[in-house]
């Protein structure tokens, strides 16, 4: 990390077929410590499969992966996870039934020295002191994820990311289905992460909310990156122009194919 | 329209009252406390109808009644909590003394013979658990095939005849026949099933299971073995009951337990606020649900009910002081 300039997660021309279908083509993007990149596209433009491909769930077809600048193949996710990269999901990550410190020490619990017992006492202080240091505020770490608001999962879910050392965040739609003053909370949670010099890669659709965090903008199209900028004043326009001629392409074809079928039809 | 706003607003307050008030908040946030107060009603009443429900014979027979449920019902709360279930740990329980008896009878010590009787025990939750995990087999239909399975050995290997305890001396009064033998055991296990459960990470990661089985294997987890672990401790226990059991009426029944003593012990854990479709249990509440039948069982002979209404009005019984628990488990939602 004693260059700032070095990446922490660099892909390079990852392609990625399922048979005939090409869900990646010739994608390279990458994320410095301290930087927040937004990745955004529609539904099957293959976000997911960038994901997976990032955190080691799957195998590129091609293309080459670098964690701090070094070539890394992510056999596994445990691997991956060991490099410091981590996905928070929205829905998988946390037991609904168990407390918020149980949750972030699951599997690496303390115990009470020289003994098989929790040292619940020691956790849950150690839980509220880290969560008081991301600004995640809480009624208490004793109470169960079920009873928590969908933003405080989130932070709940991230914090226990961090908290397992990761260094490179993946987060999946984190402001899916959250309200308004929710979401604000996790965006300013994700500005105390930038400073703590974490890398994030932020998933989303809603460009609005992803441009107010991230400091650059990947448009993932087709299995393509047809957009790569940092954020500036002019990103929103731009994005609406590109999304826009899209939709425009995508209305020509489809009034072109319902012609096509239309002469098939009356033949 | 007004007037139902009121009643509304006089409900909610009336509700804010209640769950604020700290006394009431203590018995809301504890589990197995609403249940508890049942109990204390029910020993009240059945105090006031017959003067010697809390005469210290009947406390004898109330035990009695509760004591091998109880022990059954601790180890079948680890499954509930995990979603899983064992149907067959009442026959377990008649299994196990005859493993002991024809340990014995082979010119081995009675230890041995507990010991064996407890292993064979084991090993039977043990197969439960690897065909429930690794076959992919729901688990009441496992432990359902393995019901029928362990009673027909039982009754293939007793010929159907029931059979004197072995042992003399201390072992027989340590293991069940002296008169708080069965008390201490059934102590002895809910304290370390509890403590296990809440203080320990086997506790944890079985509420883990339970709760969330796809973030449970995300962390790292292994699921398959905690599934596995829990199967084997219910039917240790349900081994050790059945041992228990022998001990105290010194002779071994093929037909004791069954189907009767393991559906009292499930009836236990869930009216004491454990959860049939899991990630929610104590073994304390499975205790103090289990002494509450043993109560309602008990209070009912006392007062000379008769033997055919007897299981209507157990049956209601049962219903009425779960859907009790149940109406204060919604309360002490709404206090949160």
């Amino acid at each position: 990390m004693a260059d700032t300039n070095m990446s922490a997660l660099r892909v390079e021309h990852i392609s990625k077929n399922y048979g005939a279908v090409t869900a990646l083509r010739d994608v390279s993007l990458g994320v410095k410590y301290g930087e927040a990149l937004g990745l955004i596209g529609d539904n099957g433009a293959g976000k997911s499969t960038l994901i997976k491909i990032m955190t080691g769930y799957t195998s590129p077809s091609s293309g080459a992966i670098y964690v701090n600048e070094e070539l890394k193949h992510l056999h596994s996710v445990s691997y991956a996870r060991t490099l410091g990269i981590e996905t928070v999901y929205q829905d998988l990550a946390m037991i609904s039934e168990l407390s918020v410190f149980q949750n972030m020490f699951l599997k690496r619990e303390l115990l009470i020295r020289g003994t098989p017992f929790l040292d619940n006492g020691r956790m849950k202080r150690e839980a509220q002191e880290f969560l008081l240091t991301l600004g995640v505020k809480l009624p208490s770490v004793d109470v169960e994820v079920s009873k928590l608001s969908g933003g405080q999962r989130q932070a709940v879910a991230i914090a226990r990311a961090l908290f397992m050392n990761a260094k490179i965040l993946l987060l999946d739609e984190p402001l899916a289905a959250m309200g308004a003053r929710e979401g604000a909370a996790i965006l300013e949670l994700i500005n105390n992460l930038k400073k703590k010099n974490v890398a994030i890669i932020m998933i989303g659709h809603n460009y609005a909310q992803v441009l107010e965090v991230c400091d650059r903008i990947n448009l993932l199209q087709r299995g393509v990156i047809t957009y790569d900028k940092g954020v500036s004043s002019n990103s929103m326009d731009e994005l609406n122009d590109i999304i826009i001629r899209e939709y425009r392409i995508d209305q020509k074809q489809a009034e072109s194919s319902a012609a096509a079928d239309g002469a098939n039809k009356s033949h | 329209m007004s007037q139902s706003n009121t009643s509304q607003s006089q409900i909610s307050t009336l509700r804010r009252q209640l769950t604020q008030n700290p006394v009431s908040q203590f018995f809301l946030k504890q589990r197995e406390a609403s249940i508890a107060i049942i109990g204390v009603l029910l020993i009240i009443y059945f105090e006031s109808q017959t003067s010697v429900f809390l005469q210290h014979d009947n406390i004898i027979n109330l035990y009695q009644f509760t004591a091998e449920t109880a022990i059954i019902a601790a180890g079948e709360v680890m499954l509930l909590i995990l979603g899983e279930i064992d149907l067959s740990v009442g026959n377990v329980y008649a299994l196990a003394p005859f493993i002991m008896y024809f340990t014995v009878q082979d010119h081995y010590p009675v230890v041995v013979g507990i010991l064996a009787g407890l292993l064979v025990s084991a090993f039977i939750g043990f197969l439960n658990g690897v065909v429930t995990v690794f076959l992919g087999i729901p688990s009441f239909i496992t432990t359902l095939g393995s019901l029928y399975i362990i009673n027909g050995l039982t009754l293939t290997i007793s010929n159907g005849f029931p059979e004197l305890t072995p042992g003399t001396g201390q072992i027989v009064n340590i293991m069940g026949n002296g008169p708080y033998s069965e008390i201490i055991w059934t102590v002895i296990v809910v304290f370390i099933l509890q403590f296990v459960l809440s203080r320990t990470r086997w506790g944890m990661y079985t509420f883990a299971t339970g709760g969330n089985i796809v973030g449970a294997k995300e962390v790292g987890i292994n699921t398959n073995l905690i599934k596995i672990g829990n199967f084997v401790i219910v039917a240790f226990l349900g081994g050790l009951s059945g041992i228990l059991a022998s001990f105290r009426i010194s002779s071994i029944d093929p037909l004791a337990g069954g189907s009767t003593i393991m559906f009292s012990a499930i009836a236990g854990a869930v009216i004491g606020g454990t959860a049939l479709n899991g990630g929610v249990g104590t073994v304390v509440g499975s205790l103090i649900g289990v002494i509450v039948l043993s109560i309602i069982k008990d209070g009912f002979t006392l007062l000379g009910i008769s033997a055919f209404t007897f299981d209507l009005i157990l049956g209601i019984s049962i219903l009425v002081a779960m859907l009790l628990n149940v109406r204060l488990q919604m309360l002490r939602k709404a206090g949160n």
